[in-house]
C-alpha cells in the first residue's frame, strides 16, 4: 500500500499543536511507517507539494502569508483538517480582533510603545508579511473537512483522530475527549 | 348624562357650525408641509372677505392622500385642493365668495382613491376637529358607548363583538371577541384594558393618523371594551415619536372626563373607567404585548414567554385586555350598527375593513380604509394610481414581520388567510409598493437591519440570529457568498423563526423567506462558484 | 397532591400538577439541556436550549416555563431540536469572545460542556469579535463581559436570593450588557454585599473570583439551591 502523503502547516499560532503532535512519542515511529511527511515545519521542504492526502492546519489566518499558504494547501490537499483552537476559532491570536485597525494597533503597541531600543514599526516589504486586520479561523476562508479543536489537542486526541483517518475510517467527532475546546 | 343630553350637545355643536366649513389638515404629515401656515392664511382671508358669518376654517385630521398635502377640503361642496401653499390659500376663500379663479390645484374626489374606500375607523377622520369633543359628538360620537352601557349587558357586548368577526388589527389577527370573552370570564375584580399604540413598522402610520385625527373614537372603543370585560382602568401605550398624537389624546381624555364620559359613574351609571397614557421610549419590541406591559409596569421592556397570556395574567398579574388602536376604533360602529352589520362587510375569514398606509413607489401615497376582500391590484393600480413611470414589482405588507408579494399575485384579495397563503401577512397595515428598480435583496437587508437593531437581546436566536442573517445578506450583496452561504441563510431563517421567544424574532426572517420564495434569482445571480473556497 | 401524567420521549411519567416539563423530565431521568435555568431562582425561557416538541402543537415550547398537561406527549431530543440547539450554542460562541484556552473556567464551564454535549466541533457562524470590557473594580471579584452569554442568572440570584439587585440588563441587540448599579464600575456599587452568589451562579468565566487563573475557577452551584430551599423549608444545614 502506498504511504499517505501527509503534511502539516503552521499559520498564526504558537506551535503548541505541533509540540503536542511530537508528544505522541513512540507512536510517531508507527506513524512514520504509514505516512510520507511531504511538507511540515518538521521537514525542510520549501514548497507545498502537489497531491497531498492529509494536511493538519495549525493556527489562524493572521497575515497574508498565512492566507497564501492556506490557499495552496487547500488546492493541493484532499483532506484538510483544522488542527487546534486557533485554526478552529481564531483563539488567542483572534483576541486582537475587537480592536479597530487591529494590525497597526498591535504592531504599534508591541514595537513602538513597548520598544526598549530603536522603537519602530516593523516594515520590510517582501520579507515580513502584512498582518491582516481580522484574524480568522481557517474555515471562514477555505472549506475544511474535519475539525480537531483543543489548545492544544492532546497527543492522545491527535492519535485517536489520525489513526482511523489513515485507515480510511471516520475520525471521532463526538465526546469530551475529541472535541472539547481549550 | 342622558342620551338626550348627549344628542343636545351634538345639536348645539351643529348649530354653532357655519354652513361652509373649510377643512384644513393639521396632522403630522400635512403640518410638515406647512399646513398650519395655510390654515392661518385661510382664516385671515375669511375675515378679510367678510365671510366669517357663514364660513369657518376648521383644523381637521387626516384626509388620506397624505402625499399631496397640505390638503384643504370645502364642506359641503366636497371640493378638494392639493399641495396648497399659504400664497394660494386666499384664492380658495375668495373663490367661495365670487367664484373667482382658485389658484390651488384641485383634487378629484371621484378618484378611486376616495370612491373605493369604506370608512368605519376613519369615518370622521379629516371631517372633524380632533381637539373638540363636541365635534365628535355632533358626528354621532359616544352614542355607541352610551348604548353599550344603557342597553346592553357586558356579555351582550362581547357577543356582538364575537358576532362581528372582528380580528385584531395589530398584526396577528386574533379573534377580538374570543379575546374579550377570555378576559371577561377571567376571575378577579381588577382588570385592565390596554390600547397598543406603539406603532413601529417602517412605512406604517395608520394608528398615528387615527390618534391625531379622531382620538375620541379610540377612547370610546376602549371604554366599551372596559365595560364589556369588567375593567375600570386603562392605559394607552403610545410611542414618544408621536408627540401630536399624545397631545391630542391628553386633550381628549380631559374633555371626556369633563363631560362625565370617562372617570367615575360614566353616563351616570355604575361603570367607572379611567385612562392613563404611557409613553414608550423608542423600543420597537415594546409593541409586543408582554414587553409592552412590562414597560408600563416600569420594568425593562422585554417579552416573556406566553402562556400565561395577558388575559390570564397581564399587567401586574391582573387579567388584561390588550388591543391595537384600529381594533378599538371599530368597536363603536359595531355596537351602534350591530355585529351582523359588521360581519356583512369583507370576506369569510376577514370581516370589516382595514386601514393601510400606502407608500413607496406609487402615485397616490397616503392612508386608505378598504373593505376586506378588495384585491391588491385594486389598491395599488386603481386607488394608488400605479407606479409613476414604471411597473409594480412587488408589494410589501406587514412591515418587518411581513413579506413581499410579487406583481404576478396582485389579484390576491386582502384577507388574513389569502395574504398568509402567498407568504406575507396582513400585519398592522403597512403597504409599501416597489418598482422594477428595487432590489429585493436590499429590501430584505433593510428589514433585517431593522430587526437586528430592535431585538431586545433576551433570547439568543433573535439577538444573534438576526446578526448572522444580516451578515450573510451583506456577504451575498457584496458578491462574496457561495451557494453554501445561501443554504446557511435559509437554515437560519427556519431556526430563528421556530426558536425565538417572541413575535419579533419569530417573524424577523419573513422578509428574507418571501423574497427568496419569489425573487430567488436576485440572490443566486450574486453568488460565487463554490470553488473559490477550494 | 394532584398528579398529572404525561409521556416524555415515550416514557410515562406522573408528576405533581403544575410542574414544568423540565421538572417532569428530571423526575423521569431525561436530560434536557439548559443554560439560563438555575435551580433555586425563577425561569426566563431565554436560552431556548430546553425547547421541546409536543405532539399536536406546532410551536416548540421551552421546558423550563411550560407546565405539564394531562396526556401531553413530549419529545425532548428530536433531530430538529438537536440541530437548533447546536445552532444556539454556535451562536453563543460566535457572538462573544470565548477563548477557552485562557479562561478561568476552562474545564468547568457550562457553555464549554454544552458545546461538547451538542457535538459542536466548530461554529458555522462568523465570529463577531465584539469590543467588550473587563471590570475588576470590585475588591474580590471581576466581570469579563467578553465571556458573558446574557443568561441573567447573576441578575436573578442577586435580586431573588440576595435581595440586592446589583445586576441588571442594559441596552439591546448586539450591544446588550450586564451592568452593575446604574452602569457603574462594580466596585462603586454600594448595594453589592460581596456575597459572591453571582460568582457561583455564572455558567461561564464571565464573573470570577480575583486571583484565579486559567482553568482554576470552580463554583458552588449547590449553595444557591440550598439557600433557596433553606428559606422555603427552614433547613439550614447541608
Amino acid at each position: 500500500m502506498d504511504k499517505v502523503r501527509f503534511a502539516t502547516i503552521w499559520l498564526g499560532g504558537c506551535s503548541g499543536c505541533h509540540m503536542s503532535f511530537l508528544d505522541m512519542d513512540e507512536w510517531l515511529f508507527e506513524l512514520a511507517d504509514k505516512i510520507d511527511l511531504v511538507y511540515s515545519p518538521f521537514a525542510d521542504v520549501k514548497e507545498y507539494p502537489d497531491h497531498v492526502d492529509v494536511c493538519l492546519v495549525e493556527g489562524s489566518v493572521a497575515n497574508e502569508d498565512n492566507l497564501a499558504l492556506l490557499r495552496q494547501a487547500r488546492k493541493k490537499t484532499k483532506t484538510l483538517i483544522s488542527f487546534g483552537d486557533c485554526a478552529v476559532t481564531a483563539n488567542v491570536p483572534g483576541m486582537r480582533n475587537p480592536i479597530r485597525n487591529s494590525a497597526d494597533a498591535v504592531l504599534k503597541a508591541c514595537y513602538v510603545d513597548m520598544g526598549d531600543t530603536n522603537a519602530q514599526m516593523p516594515e520590510a516589504l517582501g520579507v515580513l508579511p502584512r498582518l491582516r486586520d481580522r484574524v480568522q479561523p481557517v474555515h471562514e476562508l477555505v472549506s475544511v473537512d474535519y475539525f480537531m479543536p483543543g489548545c492544544p489537542p492532546s497527543a492522545d486526541r491527535i492519535r485517536n483522530f489520525i489513526d482511523p483517518l489513515l485507515r480510511g475510517e471516520e475520525p471521532p467527532t463526538e465526546g469530551r475527549e475529541a472535541i472539547k475546546f481549550g | 348624562m342622558e342620551l338626550s343630553e348627549l344628542l343636545e350637545i351634538g345639536q348645539q355643536e351643529r348649530t354653532r357650525q357655519k354652513p361652509i366649513r373649510v377643512h384644513c389638515c393639521t396632522s403630522t404629515g400635512c403640518q410638515a408641509a406647512n399646513s398650519l401656515g395655510v390654515k392661518k392664511k385661510l382664516e385671515t382671508a375669511v375675515n378679510r372677505n367678510g365671510l366669517s358669518d357663514r364660513v369657518e376654517v376648521v383644523g381637521v385630521g387626516c384626509m388620506g392622500c397624505c402625499g399631496r398635502g397640505p390638503l384643504v377640503q370645502i364642506d359641503p361642496e366636497n371640493l378638494v385642493y392639493e399641495e396648497v401653499t399659504p400664497e394660494q390659500a386666499p384664492s380658495i376663500i375668495s373663490g367661495l365668495k365670487d367664484s373667482s379663479v382658485v389658484e390651488a390645484q384641485p383634487g378629484d374626489p371621484e378618484h378611486p382613491f376616495f370612491t373605493k374606500q369604506f370608512k368605519i375607523v376613519r369615518e370622521t377622520s379629516g371631517k372633524i376637529d380632533p381637539e373638540r369633543i363636541e365635534d365628535y359628538i355632533a358626528a354621532g360620537g359616544y352614542q355607541g358607548l352610551h348604548r353599550a352601557i344603557g342597553e346592553f349587558t357586558p356579555s351582550e357586548i362581547v357577543n356582538e363583538v364575537s358576532k362581528s368577526g372582528l380580528r385584531g388589527r395589530g398584526g396577528a389577527g386574533f379573534p377580538t371577541g374570543l379575546k374579550w370573552a377570555t378576559v371577561a370570564k377571567a376571575p378577579g375584580d381588577r382588570k385592565f384594558v390596554i390600547c397598543n399604540a406603539d406603532e413601529g413598522d417602517p412605512g406604517a402610520f395608520m394608528d398615528r393618523s387615527v390618534l391625531e385625527s379622531d382620538p375620541h373614537r379610540v377612547l370610546e372603543g376602549m371604554a366599551i371594551a372596559a365595560y364589556a370585560v369588567g375593567a375600570s382602568e386603562g392605559f394607552i401605550y403610545v410611542r414618544a415619536e408621536y408627540p401630536l398624537a399624545i397631545e391630542r389624546l391628553q386633550k381628549a381624555i380631559k374633555q371626556a372626563k369633563k363631560y362625565g364620559i370617562l372617570g367615575t359613574h360614566i353616563f351616570e351609571s355604575q361603570f367607572d373607567f379611567k385612562i392613563n397614557i404611557r409613553i414608550g421610549a423608542g423600543a420597537f419590541v415594546c409593541g409586543e404585548e408582554t414587553a409592552l406591559m412590562h414597560s408600563i409596569e416600569g420594568k425593562r421592556g422585554n417579552p416573556t414567554p406566553r402562556p400565561p397570556y395577558p388575559a390570564q395574567s397581564g399587567l401586574w398579574g391582573y387579567s388584561t385586555l390588550i388591543n391595537n388602536v384600529e381594533t378599538f376604533c371599530n368597536i363603536p360602529a359595531i355596537v351602534t350598527n350591530g355585529g351582523d352589520w359588521y360581519a356583512s362587510i369583507g370576506t369569510e375569514d376577514s370581516k370589516g375593513t382595514k386601514v393601510f398606509a400606502l407608500t413607496g413607489k406609487i402615485r397616490n401615497n397616503g392612508l386608505i380604509e378598504v373593505p376586506m376582500g378588495i384585491t391588491l391590484r385594486e389598491i395599488v393600480e386603481e386607488m394608488g394610481g400605479g407606479v409613476p413611470g414604471g411597473e409594480v414589482k412587488a408589494v410589501q405588507t406587514g412591515g418587518p414581520s411581513g413579506g413581499c408579494i410579487p406583481a404576478s399575485l396582485l389579484d390576491t384579495p386582502v384577507s388574513y388567510d389569502s395574504l398568509a397563503q402567498v407568504g406575507s401577512i396582513m400585519g398592522s397595515g403597512g403597504m409599501v409598493v416597489m418598482d422594477n428598480q428595487t432590489s429585493m435583496l436590499e429590501v430584505a437587508k433593510f428589514y433585517m437591519e431593522f430587526c437586528r437593531s430592535e431585538s431586545c437581546g433576551k433570547c439568543i436566536p433573535c439577538r444573534s440570529g438576526t446578526v448572522q442573517m444580516y451578515h450573510l445578506l451583506n456577504k451575498i450583496s457584496d458578491g462574496e457568498a457561495t451557494e453554501a452561504d445561501l443554504e446557511k441563510l435559509e437554515q437560519l431563517c427556519e431556526m430563528v423563526k421556530h426558536t425565538s421567544l417572541c413575535g419579533l424574532g419569530q417573524t424577523a426572517p419573513n422578509p428574507v423567506i418571501s423574497t427568496l420564495r419569489y425573487f430567488r434569482h436576485e440572490y443566486s445571480e450574486l453568488l460565487q462558484p463554490e470553488t473559490i473556497n477550494v | 397532591m394532584p398528579v398529572t401524567t404525561l409521556t416524555i420521549d415515550g416514557t410515562p411519567v406522573a408528576v405533581e400538577t403544575g410542574s414544568t416539563i423540565l421538572e417532569a423530565a428530571q423526575e423521569a431521568g431525561v436530560r434536557i439541556p439548559t443554560l439560563c435555568h438555575l435551580d433555586g431562582v425563577s425561569d426566563v425561557g431565554a436560552c431556548r436550549l430546553c425547547l421541546v416538541e409536543i405532539t399536536g402543537t406546532r410551536k416548540l415550547l421551552p421546558a423550563c416555563v411550560t407546565e405539564v398537561a394531562e396526556e401531553m406527549e413530549v419529545h425532548t431530543n428530536t433531530e430538529k431540536l438537536q440541530e437548533y440547539r447546536r445552532m444556539v450554542v454556535e451562536m453563543l460562541f460566535s457572538e462573544g469572545n470565548h477563548v477557552c484556552a485562557v479562561c478561568v473556567s476552562n474545564g468547568h464551564c457550562e457553555l464549554q460542556n454544552m458545546a461538547v454535549e451538542l457535538g459542536m466541533d466548530h461554529s458555522r457562524f462568523s465570529y463577531r469579535f465584539p469590543q467588550r470590557d473587563v471590570d475588576i473594580s470590585h475588591p474580590q471579584f471581576g466581570i469579563d463581559h467578553n465571556r458573558c452569554i446574557f443568561c441573567t442568572r447573576c441578575v436573578r440570584v442577586c435580586d431573588e436570593l440576595e435581595g440586592a439587585h446589583v445586576w441588571d440588563v442594559a441596552h439591546r441587540c448586539a450591544g446588550l450588557k450586564i451592568v452593575a448599579g446604574l452602569d457603574q464600575p462594580w466596585g462603586d456599587v454600594d448595594a453589592c454585599t460581596s456575597c459572591g452568589k453571582c460568582v457561583d451562579a455564572c455558567p461561564t468565566g464571565a464573573i470570577f473570583r480575583k486571583g484565579s487563573t486559567v482553568a482554576e475557577m470552580t463554583r458552588d452551584r449547590g449553595k444557591l439551591e440550598f439557600l433557596q430551599q433553606a428559606r422555603e423549608k427552614g433547613e439550614w444545614t447541608r
